[in-house]
């Protein structure tokens, strides 16, 4: 039995575990905006809306080792919507997966980091993605194997909440349920934006836990901003058994840098001079 | 003529095999050896003959339902993992329908999956236009490193299933659904890349894959018998193409007639002309279906129609000799 000092010990060491996520999630959104800003194009709301959710998966989840990319055991990851791979390329260098100077590179001719994530050109990136919409049904297949080959990782999905347009995620929905993929973990980065303004404009996909529950799946519903709520949703995702978990994860475009939060005009574009150095005075503030 | 080495490989006999039946035997046959191997259909594995496989290993058998889009990604997901998808539907929704998936997470990434689709052609009689694939080859020619093979009988469809296999990347494979006469026999070798030289001539240059290819020799037998001799050339492997063979019977004859069941645009005919135009150009005449769809109706009836049956090809093939004498 626990005692009262064991529990506050694991409750001192879970806080230091969020607080230390937390910093190298900070670290990440500054690599994503120097990226962008160097690139002079790219995708920097939704890649600050995941920020926290990759955190969580490759510093505290996954089943990886960097030095061995192609590892067989490993966990996979796949990002359905591709183009916030820079937050992405930023978790691989912090994972040491290649040199940080690759950063300086994105989307330039000859770099290992494309505009979009291209499983030949990047080490630690599993899948190829980039037409919204495929990333789920991937990870059908890699679960199928998985359960082909008694292997036991997991396959995690991020997928972006506009991805719910597309008619192939809920093909992938469909089949995930009917093979009974408990070893997929679906993350929703649900930011409510997309290129052209709100889900509820462009596209509404409300109720989207109803959906999912219709489909069925096991549904957890979270803020994608706080570690400790990624780090539980995953947890109950491992052990749960027999039907596949899609955690919806509350979040918002360009969390972390004041004028990009919530504004559907930094779906896709790169910061100026000043809003570089405004974005870094408070990310580093 | 047909030289005494190809007679060597023709099959002696009256046999008739749809395509289609030929991959769903030989992949339930070879299941058993590659375990690796795994299948996927979407709700027409009896028709694609996938049911085979099925049947014997229920548990490598992934019926994706009606989802052609979604069972490309799945099967993208599988080759990542060492297996190797054979992913089946009718040729118009691997091509048209999961066009996107196809390309961006099958070839793209150089994933080994093979896309094995039937009911192609006008071929598929009287299902009608929405049934019968005719801009597959120009779709599938038109995404970077996808091998796309059309074998032309049941004993070239085994032997393309093995050599799929044995290749690393991304295949697509187009069979039929009627049956037609066995061509070969098993002493056949197919290639990647390599055509077969069925008749020898140097009248003109016949070049056929798939389901026509049985007619062209009716055709090319005709012809020899009013005394014109040609060269007929079985292109089975579409992309990479012959381009020494085609070069070769061109610099020969002079003239060449291209036949297949699909869209003259963007299909074996366009791809003969590409090779020829750059590097031995000559008078290429296609036939096939002429930019327009296809319609219900017996498949004598359709070839007949859009004018690609044998006679159309006797007649086409006389009418361009003179032509060239002229």
């Amino acid at each position: 039995m626990k005692t009262n000092n064991d529990k506050k010990e694991i409750q001192e060491d879970k806080k230091e575990i969020i607080d230390s996520l937390k910093k190298v999630a900070n670290k990440l959104r500054i690599d994503v905006i120097d990226m962008i800003y160097n690139a002079g194009s790219g995708h920097p709301g939704g890649s600050l809306s995941a920020a926290d959710i990759i955190t969580v998966l490759y510093f505290h989840f996954l089943n990886i080792d960097p030095k061995n990319p192609q590892w067989a055991d490993r966990d996979r990851f796949i990002m359905s919507k591709g183009h916030a791979c820079p937050i992405w390329y930023a978790a691989l260098a912090e994972k040491g997966y290649f040199d940080k100077s690759h950063l300086g590179t994105l989307r330039k001719i000859n770099s290992i980091l494309q505009g979009h994530p291209d499983m030949k050109k990047t080490p630690g990136i599993d899948m190829t993605t980039g037409s919204l919409g495929n990333g789920l049904g991937v990870g059908v297949g890699m679960a199928l194997a998985a359960k082909l080959k008694g292997k036991l990782y997991y396959s995690y999905i991020l997928i972006g909440c506009a991805e719910h347009n597309e008619g192939v995620l809920w093909e992938a929905a469909l089949a995930a349920a009917k093979f009974k993929l408990d070893n997929i973990i679906a993350i929703i980065d649900y930011n409510k934006l997309q290129l052209d303004g709100y889900n509820d404009e462009v596209m509404p996909i409300e109720p989207l836990a109803n959906k999912w529950i219709a489909f069925g799946w096991n549904v957890l519903q979270i803020n994608g901003h706080e570690i400790d709520q990624i780090i539980n949703a995953i947890e109950t995702a491992k052990n749960t058994k027999g039907l596949p978990t899609v955690i919806i994860a509350d979040t918002i475009k360009g969390k972390g840098v004041s004028y990009m939060e919530d504004k559907c005009s930094w779906h896709g574009k790169a910061p100026s001079k000043e809003e570089y150095e405004q974005a870094m005075k408070e990310l580093t503030g | 003529m047909i030289s005494q080495e190809v007679k060597k490989i023709l099959f002696e006999g009256d046999k008739k095999v749809a395509t289609r039946n030929a991959y769903g035997e030989k992949l339930a046959e070879i299941g058993e050896v590659n375990k690796d191997i795994v299948a996927l259909d979407c709700d027409l594995s009896k028709s694609t003959m996938t049911a085979l496989f099925a049947r014997k290993f229920p548990e490598r058998f992934f019926n994706m339902g009606i989802a052609e889009s979604n069972m490309m990604s799945v099967a993208a997901g599988l080759a990542t993992m060492g297996k190797i998808p054979f992913a089946s539907t009718f040729g118009v929704f691997a091509s048209k329908r999961a066009c996107d998936q196809v390309s961006a997470s099958i070839a793209y990434p150089g994933l080994n999956v093979k896309i094995c689709a039937t009911h192609t052609g006008l071929a598929v009689g009287e299902d009608g236009a929405t049934h019968q694939a005719i801009e597959d080859v120009a779709i599938m020619r038109a995404i970077p490193g996808i091998v796309v093979i059309s074998p032309s009988d049941g004993t070239e469809t085994g032997k393309v299933i093995e050599a799929v296999i044995q290749y690393k990347g991304p295949c697509y494979v187009r069979l039929g659904r009627s049956a037609s006469p066995l061509i070969f026999n098993d002493d056949y070798v197919f290639r990647i890349g390599k055509g077969v030289r069925l008749f020898e001539g140097n009248k003109a240059t016949i070049v056929t894959a798939g389901f026509t290819t049985h007619i062209c020799i009716l055709a090319a037998k005709k012809l020899e018998a009013d005394g014109i001799e040609v060269d007929l050339i079985n292109m089975s492997s579409i992309k990479p193409i012959d381009e020494e063979l085609l070069i070769e019977s061109a610099k020969k004859t002079g003239l060449i007639i291209t036949v297949e069941d699909h869209n003259i645009i963007g299909g074996l005919g366009s791809a003969t002309c590409e090779v020829l135009s750059e590097k031995h150009p000559a008078r290429v005449v296609r036939m096939g279906v002429k930019d327009k769809f296809g319609a219900s109706g017996t498949l004598s009836e359709l070839y007949e129609a859009y004018g690609f049956d044998e006679s159309s090809i006797i007649k086409t093939v006389k009418e361009n000799i003179l032509n060239k004498i002229v």
